[in-house]
Parts: C-alpha cells; structure tokens; sequence
C-alpha cells in the first residue's frame, strides 16, 4: 500500500482559475442552454430534460440524426481500425532495423503526421476530383465511374482511404517502437528453436506490441470518433447526410441552425462517450507505465 | 456586480455544479485529512477514492441517460440507481 500526499495540488490553483474561465464555465454554460430553449434575441425558455428525451428517441427528428451520424461515426473508426491496424503492423515489421535506411524510413512515415487535418482534407479533395484530380481521373479511364460528391459509397471509400493515408503511419511507427524493444535474445532462441516466421509474430512479437497496440487502438478511435476537418473539407457531410459525422452534424446544429438547446445536450452526450473512452485510455497508460515500473524496479 | 443575465443561468444548472463542486470540496478536504491509498478492485486497476468518484460520476451520467431514453423523465429512480451504483463501486471497485 503507498499513501499519496496531494497537497502539492494546491500549488495549481493559478492553473485552475484560468481553466475555469476557459474551460469550466463554457461547459456549465453548455450545461445550461441544454436544459433551455431559445428562439434568439437571447431569450431562453426552460425546457428541462425535454431535448435530452428527444436525442435519446430515435423516433424523433433530434434523435434519429443523432443515432445515424453516432452509428456512421462507429461505422468509420471500425473501418479504419480494420485497416490502420494490420496495415500498420505490416508496415512496422517490413521496415528496417538499422542502418541509413532506419531514419530514411522514420522521416517518410512520419510526413504525412505533420500535415495539418484541413491541407490533408483539401489534397484529398482536388485528388479525387473526376475533372481536375489525379485520382479521380484515373479511376474514372479505368472505366469506373468514380464520384465522391455524388455517390455515397465513392464518399465513403475516399474519407477513409485519406484517413488510412494520413494515421497508418501513427500505428506503424508505435508498433516499430514496440518491435525495437524486444531484446534480441528472443529471436535467438526462436531460431534455435526452428520457429517459423509466423511462430516468432505470433508467439514473440505480437505479444510484445500488444501495449502499443492497445495504445495506437485507443488513440485512432478516439481521433476517428472526433474527426472533424477531414470530411468537412472533403464532403462537407455529403452527398445527403452520407458522411455527416457526429462533430460535423453537432456544428451544424449549433452553428447553421443555431438550436442552442439541442446542440447542448447532443455534445453533452457526444462528450460523456469520448470522455469514456479517454478514461479508459489514461487507465491503460497510467498502468502501462506503472508496470514498467515495477518491472524495472 | 455586473449583469450576467445575459448568460441565462438557471437554479437548476447552479444546483447540478453547486453538487458536483461539493462532492469535489469534500473530497478534497477528506484527501488533506486522510491522505488517499491506492487498491486494485474489481477491475483489476489501482483506484484512488478520488478515482471511485469519477467513475461514480461517469456512470452517474449514463445511467440518468438510459433510464431517460428507456424508461422516460422520471430522475427519482435514475438518481436512486446511481446512488446504489456509486456506493457498489466505492466498495468494490
């Protein structure tokens, strides 16, 4: 047992009044227009849980919105998942582990990291274009009639293709790392052993990754489940509602309409999801690091 | 004292936080006094007291939402059910 003294948190007081006003009052604001209705003119009517019930009912107009962009929302980090995470793992374990080529290697996957969401969005919106983009107008020679703008299907595959595009290199640079720190001696013995190629990933490295694994998981739903820039710059939420994620279809909430109320309470609960999963993400990296210490200790 | 009517604030909000800001300030004053020790629960991860009540709080939060989608406006039952919950995970968790 280890008694924690958190008295030194008193020393973030400074911290907490500034959180507090840019952060904690807009959130009990939010709180509150949740439970009101306003027609403008800043002019607010209480409307209790009234817009909450309305989310929650996918029989209403509120909430059945809210459900399709949420399942949409799922749908998509799941797609990615399937694909960023073995994809990545390929990727790791096809790079090399010494070398010029090892920085070589770093330095292009970690290129399309540092593009911003909106230059990502843009690329990706002039490539796929049939008349002016490469890719577009290549699929379309091909004889495929490829158009994102208009075709739901062609939408999807383009969003997440970009997606694979810019985030396969987060999880194929964390399962590097993975891979580099296991011990050598490991391999030895496996070719001592006359392990197959498959043996050694399976039984060796695959459990060596599996905290990174775990890691890059949590992190690419979390950026997925929140993905905002991307398909606002590529799609704008189109054709029809086809790629209207819960972030974007939030805005257009708030912003386009400006139903204060409903916007509310859609990210209040948009916000206890992700604030779920970030929990479970800081337990797992809290945790992590605690094991490692206790096995360096 | 500046207008903040503006700002629309309602009793109701004001009593939702001024709860949730008590918890906090009792919480806090319980960690001065009797500095909080770390055990692994249920889930088989070291919480705090501090931690416990977050996920009180949490699961608060969802379980009002459920009962508002499933069973309709009726928080007595909601908040009754996530007293119980809390208390299940200060035990056990």
């Amino acid at each position: 047992m280890k008694v924690v003294n958190n008295r030194a948190w008193f020393l973030v007081l400074p911290v907490f009044a500034i959180v507090a006003f840019s952060a904690i009052l807009p959130i009990m604001t939010v709180v509150n227009y949740s439970v009101q209705d306003t027609f403008g003119n800043n002019q607010f009517f209480w409307n209790g849980v009234g817009w909450f019930q309305d989310l929650l009912d996918p029989s209403k107009e509120l909430g059945g919105r809210f459900f399709d962009a949420l399942w949409r929302n799922l749908l998509f980090s799941a797609i990615i998942l399937a694909i960023e995470v073995p994809l990545g793992i390929a990727v790791a374990l096809a790079m090399p582990r010494e070398g010029w080529k090892v920085a070589a290697c770093l330095v292009l996957m970690a290129l399309p990291l540092l593009i911003p969401w909106n230059v990502v969005g843009t690329i990706w919106q002039i490539f796929a274009r049939g008349d002016i983009g490469l890719l577009g107008w290549t699929v379309n020679r091909l004889g495929i009639d490829f158009n994102y703008t208009g075709h739901t299907l062609d939408a999807w595959i383009t969003i997440i293709v970009m997606d694979v595009w810019h985030w396969t290199s987060l999880v194929a640079l964390l399962c590097y790392a993975g891979l580099k720190s296991i011990p050598d001696a490991y391999y030895q013995a496996a070719r001592i052993d006359g392990a197959s190629r498959w043996a050694v990933f399976r039984t060796i490295q695959l459990p060596k990754m599996r905290r990174v694994l775990l890691i890059a998981v949590l992190l690419r739903f979390m950026d997925s489940f929140m993905i905002y820039t991307e398909p606002f710059v590529l799609t704008g939420g189109g054709p029809g509602n086809a790629t209207t994620f819960v972030s974007i279809d939030l805005v257009k909430l708030a912003l386009g309409q400006f139903d204060l109320g409903k916007a509310a309470a859609m990210s209040i609960v948009y916000n206890l999801i992700i604030l779920v999963v970030c929990w479970i993400f800081y337990t797992v990296m809290t945790n992590a690091d605690a094991d490692r210490e206790r096995v360096e200790a | 004292m500046p207008d903040f009517s503006w700002m629309a604030w309602t009793w109701q909000t004001a009593l939702f936080f001024s709860v949730i800001g008590a918890l906090l300030l009792v919480m806090t004053v319980l960690a001065v006094l009797f500095p909080e020790t770390e055990r692994v629960g249920i889930l088989r991860i070291p919480t705090t007291r501090g931690d416990r009540l977050f996920i009180s709080l949490l699961g608060a939060a969802f379980i009002n939402l459920a009962w508002l989608g499933l069973m309709g406006p009726d928080p007595v039952w909601a908040l009754g059910l996530s007293l119980a919950y809390a208390a299940a995970v200060f035990r056990y968790v």
